[in-house]
């Protein structure tokens, strides 16, 4: 069975590699062609990234409470939490 | 573990308790118009009809490649050859977005092309009718992909995420495909005598298998209001269906061309177009694999796979040799 990678793209420099699909392929090698063929024949990326879809290691939909819920009531983390004079400049 | 499979007695009931909340969770997520992602949890049956609907949605394009791959070589100018080249080329990047899309959902690329070459998975009735004429490549970027359109777009809001996805990026790919059909039969409509002649066939050859396209009608589509619910999909085959006829009928006035439909008239309470009955049976009949070239589609299809299997097994031998040199 020929492996499956997934492929991420750079939009344009300065841009992070972004998810867009996946490709089957016996080869990094072959599925970075592939790549290019799938998803970039519309000027989409100047840069692709490809890597064994095993070789992802993902969070479990299951937790995401435990895991992400716990930001929500430390609102004291973003800047606007902290009440400052109008008179106060460049803060 | 994402689905609730205990073997043990004890936990039985607990387990069928604990199903019913996740399948609670999961209609509210859906009917708040939330995103599915692949390791969601989801109702077995929801899985099986996205892998039955995204699978041949897959074939579909990947067939659609072989009545345009008739004309490919025939093409009238070095413009209209690129432009068709590009537009197979896009039709086979569908299919594969689509094939990776169901993979997220626990189905291989082999399984299902097995089951397109075994029969047991459909594809658009649409592609068992043969490209006769150059026209036909005119016809097709227009009526069919325009139909395909239609039934796409609201598919970009389609509740499984990857799926949406991919359609986003196939709508934005297939108004291409539509444009450069409507002008290719411009250009024959205000050509020669000759040329508007095919034109007309072509019409009058694509009009009604491109209403099929939308399905049957609602009163005798069973699924679609669980898919409905679902939002698998989003509008019904009958709403689809006039859309597609409302606007078409003034593209074919520009074009001057009459569709072949002598009970097609406005009606004014409406807002929208009468049109003709559809022969269901030869609907049905295409469906069950009747259609004037489904034989050949198919064949075609198996003898690529097979004729090619020695290049995808070279290259995974390939692979193998070269894994196994780095590894020493």
């Amino acid at each position: 069975m020929t492996p499956i990678w997934e492929v991420f793209v750079r939009a344009k420099g300065g841009l992070s590699h972004r998810h867009v699909g996946s490709v089957h392929a016996a080869d990094a090698k072959m599925a970075v062609s592939a790549a290019r063929d799938v998803y970039t024949r519309r000027m989409e990326g100047v840069s692709l990234w490809v890597v064994p879809s095993a070789a992802i290691t993902a969070s479990d939909p299951g937790e995401a409470g435990p895991l992400f819920e716990p930001a929500a009531d430390k609102v004291y983390r973003h800047p606007t939490f902290y009440k400052v004079p109008d008179a106060v400049k460049h803060i | 573990m994402y689905t609730v499979e205990l073997s043990k007695e004890s936990l039985v009931d607990e387990a069928a308790g604990a199903e019913d909340a996740l399948r609670a969770a999961f209609e509210a997520r859906v009917a708040a118009d939330e995103f599915i992602e692949p390791k969601d949890w989801m109702p077995e049956a929801y899985r099986k009809t996205l892998i039955r609907q995204i699978s041949q949605h897959a074939h579909s394009e990947i067939v659609g490649m072989l009545p345009e791959g008739n004309w490919l070589t025939r093409a009238p100018s070095l413009r209209r050859k690129a432009i068709l080249l590009a537009k197979i080329q896009d039709e086979c990047g569908h299919g594969l977005y689509l094939y990776a899309a169901a993979e997220t959902l626990g189905v291989s690329r082999e399984e299902m092309t097995e089951a397109l070459h075994a029969g047991r998975a459909k594809y658009s009735t649409i592609f068992n009718y043969p490209t006769l004429t150059w026209a036909d490549m005119g016809a097709i970027g227009w009526l069919v992909d325009g139909a395909a359109i239609l039934n796409q777009v609201p598919l970009q809001r389609t509740s499984y995420g990857p799926y949406a996805r991919a359609m986003v990026r196939i709508c934005k790919e297939e108004s291409f495909h539509q444009r450069q059909g409507f002008e290719s039969m411009m250009q024959l409509a205000h050509g020669t005598k000759a040329q508007r002649k095919m034109a007309q066939d072509a019409l009058n050859r694509w009009w009604w298998p491109a209403l099929m396209m939308f399905g049957p009608p609602d009163d005798n589509s069973p699924n679609s209001a669980q898919s409905m619910r679902w939002r698998i999909k989003r509008d019904t085959n009958d709403e689809l269906r006039q859309k597609f006829v409302d606007v078409t009928v003034p593209q074919a006035e520009v074009l001057g061309l009459t569709i072949p439909d002598p009970d097609l008239k406005w009606n004014s309470e409406r807002g929208s177009y009468d049109y003709g009955e559809i022969d269901w049976e030869e609907f049905y009949a295409v469906v069950r694999g009747e259609g004037p070239v489904a034989k050949d589609r198919l064949k075609a299809r198996v003898d690529a796979w097979e004729g090619q299997a020695w290049v995808r097994e070279a290259a995974l031998a390939h692979a193998a040799k070269a894994n196994m040199k780095a590894a020493a």
